[in-house]
């Protein structure tokens, strides 16, 4: 039994070389072996994509967009177990950009972006750009009123922008030009079935081809480098005899089975909200999204979904009338918020990566930036008011300040503790 | 392989020549994906004007019909309403209306054919939502002769749709094209009536 078994492998690996890159990628990559808790979420996002994956497929044999409200109460009420996948979509949705939040966090906690990882960053910066357009297209599709309603509010941001920037175009062409490209996007003068059977489309082929594509390149350009760990120590400088970094241990078995491990926690975690809490509490599915869209009435008050909150707290927080017209703005600063992360490689100058042993000013300032974005994030789900405008403001401008005062000058103003050769495990 | 007695410029010419052409014909091939975008030709022809029967509309009220997927508004304006629209004119960005955001027959004090009806594309110029309507003062959100309160981020506009200053809606309310067939119906989406008062 085990010959033929070993036989079809070998006949397979000539025309294919599959036991190398199982060697390359996990039984002989050799991983940092002080990876913490931090470490789980990269894994944790496969998990979600693979829920999203599977839970999506099966929700494409009962939905139909020309029907889309109601055949998602069809899956709701008559399909067999349609509830419960319906849900692990929905959960999944708010779960991916959790565990991609942490993520990124993490990231940012030990310089995971600094040389030579700078493209394993980038690439992620796309899935997380890709993801956030997965997540928007998702949301219209059952054509609730927030859905309704939220791709009225994206859709306006399109031809928001202010294309009079470009020369020889005045306001009124700016206008007709904005205009003619939202009409474009909708498919139609108003949002209608045009529109949710594009956004269909889109969302069930082409941004997942795009998402998995950038998943592979992500995991492809950090194999080539290796990863970082928690001291943001090289490991490849310190190797033994056989070129086998001495910090490092084989992904597989070690990293697969602790993955594994924390993988059923997660999924707990994950089972316990799907049972108890799937609209999250009208953060994951919105209350006035139980009502069939209606385009001649708004629900009281429009808000995003959570994980879009940090952004649209700043495109609300801009009040602004200075050259450009506050609306101008708001767009500005929630396009910079995320273009500014694409290149925080470049911005981060300390010469120290990880958290761990920069200066109290990078320490505290981080802790800051996380409140922050947490803060931006609720002010973002909130109804606005003179005092959480004023909050949003001031949160706005330390998110950039974080990003292009803290992370280039820190270093000038404060002490770096000395970094370790080697990799430190515990005890800290 | 060898290069020699290789034609380089005939090779860089051909190579260029086919790259080309190449580049035409993807591009060419972009227009059907790039139009299928567009509204479709059923699209277009529900794009039809709307015609409201204003006879039984009493001073104050407000009447909400679609077209084109919008809410249009029709408010026959009270006489308090319309004195309203002068005491507030301090408080407005754009009180001349103008920025073009109306037919050029309402470009007037009172943004309309007559001056008692009001016909307006009812959603805000931020961002699209359907701001509320505010009959009587209203002083907690800032109306304090009445007008329309867009719940989503709190942009205010008088009785004629014109935006307050220090809101986050640029420009005022849209006047949709429309005209009178006779006293008691207006036609929306189409100047077919008459446009003068």
């Amino acid at each position: 039994m085990m010959g033929l078994l070993n036989r079809t492998v070998d006949w397979v690996d000539a025309r294919l070389p599959v036991v190398n890159a199982f060697k390359k990628h996990m039984s002989e990559y050799y991983a940092p072996k002080n990876f913490n808790f931090m470490y789980y979420f990269g894994v944790f996002s496969i998990v979600v994509l693979v829920n999203q994956l599977l839970t999506g497929i099966w929700l494409t044999m009962f939905y139909s967009p020309t029907d889309a409200f109601d055949s998602v109460e069809y899956i709701m009420r008559d399909v067999q177990y349609g509830w419960l996948i319906r849900y692990m979509h929905a959960v999944g949705a708010s779960m991916f950009f959790a565990v991609v939040y942490m993520h990124m966090f993490r990231g940012l906690m030990y310089g995971s972006y600094k040389p030579p990882r700078e493209l394993v960053w980038i690439f992620g910066m796309l899935i997380y750009l890709a993801l956030m357009a997965e997540g928007f297209l998702g949301y219209v599709l059952p054509w609730g009123n927030m859905s309704y309603w939220g791709a009225q509010v994206i859709v306006s941001l399109v031809g928001a922008v202010p294309y009079d920037i470009i020369p020889f175009i005045d306001a009124k062409e700016a206008k007709d030009i904005g205009e003619a490209i939202a009409t474009w996007v909708r498919g139609d003068y108003l949002l209608s079935d045009a529109t949710v059977n594009k956004f269909f489309a889109l969302h069930v082929v082409l941004i997942p081809i795009v998402l998995l594509a950038l998943v592979v390149l992500h995991i492809l350009a950090l194999h080539e480098v290796g990863s970082n760990n928690p001291d943001g120590v090289e490991i490849k400088k310190n190797k033994d005899e056989n070129g086998i970094p001495v910090d490092g241990i084989p992904f597989h078995p070690y990293y697969t089975v602790k993955d594994l491990a924390g993988i059923i926690v997660f999924l707990a975690v994950f089972a316990v909200i799907v049972f108890f809490f799937p609209d999250g509490g009208g953060y994951f599915i919105e209350r006035p999204n139980f009502e069939p869209a209606n385009p001649l009435k708004t629900p009281d008050h429009i808000a995003p979904v959570w994980y879009y909150g940090p952004y649209y707290a700043m495109l609300r927080a801009t009040t602004l009338d200075f050259i450009f017209d506050a609306k101008t703005w708001g767009l500005f600063a929630m396009g910079g918020a995320i273009a500014i992360l694409f290149v925080v490689p470049w911005l981060d100058r300390h010469p120290v990566k990880s958290i761990r042993y920069k200066g109290w000013i990078s320490k505290v300032a981080m802790v800051i930036f996380a409140i922050d974005f947490l803060v931006l994030g609720y002010l973002g789900t909130q109804p606005g008011s003179p005092l959480k405008t004023a909050i949003a403001q001031i949160g706005t401008l330390y998110y950039f300040a974080y990003f292009l005062v803290v992370l280039p000058f820190a270093h000038r103003f404060e002490t770096s503790k000395p970094v370790p050769e080697r990799v430190t495990m515990g005890g800290h | 392989m060898s290069n020699d007695g290789v034609n380089t410029s005939r090779r860089t010419l051909l190579i260029g020549l086919t790259s080309g052409v190449g580049a035409v014909g993807a591009a060419a091939l972009a227009v059907p994906f790039v139009k299928s975008w567009q509204p479709s030709a059923r699209a277009k022809n529900a794009g039809a004007p709307v015609s409201v029967d204003i006879s039984k509309l009493e001073p104050g009220q407000r009447v909400v019909r679609e077209w084109r997927g919008q809410p249009v508004w029709v408010v026959r304006r009270t006489d308090t309403m319309l004195e309203g629209l002068k005491k507030v004119e301090g408080e407005l960005r754009d009180p001349e209306s103008a920025v073009d955001q109306q037919p050029e027959y309402a470009r007037n004090s009172h943004r309309s054919i007559r001056p008692e009806m009001l016909v307006l594309i009812g959603t805000c110029t931020h961002l699209g939502c359907s701001p509320t309507y505010n009959p009587n003062p209203t002083v907690e959100v800032g109306l304090e002769y009445g007008g329309f309160y867009c719940p989503c981020h709190g942009s205010r506009f008088d009785f004629a749709g014109r935006v307050y200053s220090g809101v986050p809606a640029p420009t005022n309310m849209v006047v949709p094209p429309h005209s009178y067939m006779s006293d008691a119906v207006v036609i929306i989406g189409s100047e077919e009536g008459e446009t003068s008062a």
